[in-house]
């Protein structure tokens, strides 16, 4: 067994939750020039000028893109040949996160209890899914989610006969719903079967693949490519003021579901999409 | 064109503003979101006063990052208007003549900015860290127990904007939507 020990999974944590909210990803920027080419609204061809003037001055002076530095979403994928030795390993990850959005000078954004609502002032607890899988290393993912966009984000079950055209209807509806709330330009991650809990899941692991890489069942690639099309056709355009920019890409994830259901989950991201990994 | 106001608003300048102007603005304004427009709106039903005077004044809707040493403020960018909608009338029967946000409003607050005369305007969603460089000062109002959400005054220097609902209620993200899918038909 090889052994790791959790100040490691610390640092690492500190250090992603402060890369993921200071660094814009190569993907995005990519599609920020991409877009602004083909983007025939002068406004938006505007913003997406200012979005990349941002980015640019967030990652020199070592400061946040955006006031909301999110809760903290910790993948956590373990070999299942590794121990972790010097403590609890989920006390390991808040504190990493503590750390992280204190020494970052990020925002803390967190409230102990939903109705209750006290900050608990150092942005944890983070919410954390872990997954066993083979191998002895530790892979780490650190994707802040911001509010303004995870409140514009929907799960309907959906019947099986409303099919392909049923899930791209309810999309096209939650993004249009959303509207300019979310900062568009946005990107979209689309959960398509498991259950309830699990569409919900594959939807927020969507956002995580890079909008650069499809995926790789040839229909969903299609799929995703579609839905784009067809969500940029809205109109909605840079933080909602009209233009073809509306969304830089859509991501799907799909897993087997019960004869009798078909469940859709869409988080919507902001344009930051923010996630960092690293392997331990 | 951008045009240049500055705070309080006048009548005069609230009148002349039309939705999908763009403008920077200078002047001191004030920050508050959720939990402080609850109190805010807590006070008022209360009959008690506010912890600075809203007559005039322009509210941003902003929980900013901490800011660094040597610095004013974090990034600063707008969070989700539609939020604060339930509060809103009441501040505006207030006198409070502007806010900065970003996303739709309610049908309530529209009506109640036509009756009371308000602007709402749009910050840059997402472009914080550009946004704070337009943030000179900013001193603690009240609310210190909310951290990012407490109320602070902040003076901004040509703090670009654009204007989404003016008063007369016209909504720019319905024109300028409209607008592009016209050119491309």
């Amino acid at each position: 067994m090889r052994e790791v020990h959790i100040s490691q999974i610390t640092e690492t944590i500190k250090k992603l939750c402060m890369d993921a909210n200071y660094y814009l990803g190569e993907d995005i920027k990519n599609k920020f020039y991409e877009f602004k080419e083909k983007e025939t609204s002068k406004l938006g061809k505007e913003i997406l000028d200012i979005l990349i003037n941002n980015s640019e001055i967030a990652e020199k002076e070592q400061m946040p893109m955006c006031q909301d530095t999110g809760m903290a979403v910790v993948f956590m994928e373990i070999g299942q040949d590794v121990h972790i030795v010097g403590g609890n390993l989920e006390d390991a990850i808040n504190e990493g996160v503590r750390q992280g959005y204190i020494e970052g000078y990020l925002r803390k954004s967190v409230v102990k209890d939903p109705l209750d609502r006290v900050n608990t002032k150092d942005n944890t607890p983070a919410i954390i899914h872990y997954n066993i899988v083979p191998g002895d290393k530790i892979k780490i993912t650190v994707a802040p989610k911001g509010f303004g966009s995870e409140n514009m984000s929907k799960l309907k079950m959906l019947k099986p006969a409303d099919g392909v055209e049923g899930v791209k209807k309810f999309v096209l509806e939650t993004v249009k719903e959303a509207g300019p709330n979310p900062c568009p330009p946005i990107v979209v991650g689309i959960g398509i079967g498991g259950t309830f809990e699990k569409a919900a899941f594959l939807a927020k692991k969507a956002l995580l693949r890079s909008i650069d890489e499809e995926n790789k069942n040839p229909y969903y690639a299609k799929l995703e490519k579609e839905i784009l099309e067809e969500i940029n056709r809205l109109g909605i355009g840079p933080q909602g003021f009209g233009g073809l920019t509306t969304c830089l890409g859509v991501n799907i994830e799909v897993y087997a579901t019960h004869i009798a259901g078909l469940p859709v989950a869409v988080n919507i991201n902001c344009h930051a999409t923010r996630h960092k990994e690293a392997i331990i | 064109m951008q045009k240049k106001i500055t705070t309080p608003l006048t009548n005069e300048c609230i009148e002349s503003l039309k939705a999908g102007d763009s403008v920077l603005l200078t002047g001191y304004i004030y920050t508050a979101r959720d939990a402080a427009h609850k109190r805010l709106v807590e006070l008022i039903e209360r009959g008690e006063d506010l912890p600075f005077c809203v007559e005039g004044q322009i509210i941003y809707y902003v929980g900013p990052t901490p800011a660094k040493e040597g610095m004013p403020i974090g990034s600063a960018g707008p969070t989700t208007s539609y939020r604060m909608d339930p509060y809103t009338p009441a501040l505006l029967d207030k006198g409070l003549k502007g806010m900065i946000g970003k996303g739709k409003r309610s049908i309530e607050v529209v009506e109640s900015m036509k009756k009371n005369r308000a602007v709402y305007f749009a910050a840059i969603g997402g472009a914080a860290a550009l946004t704070a460089k337009c943030v000179k000062e900013s001193e603690l109002v009240a609310y210190e127990d909310l951290g990012a959400e407490a109320i602070r005054r902040l003076y901004v220097e040509d703090l670009p904007l654009i204007v989404v609902i003016d008063a007369e209620g016209n909504n720019y993200y319905e024109i300028g939507q409209q607008e592009y899918k016209n050119s491309i038909e």
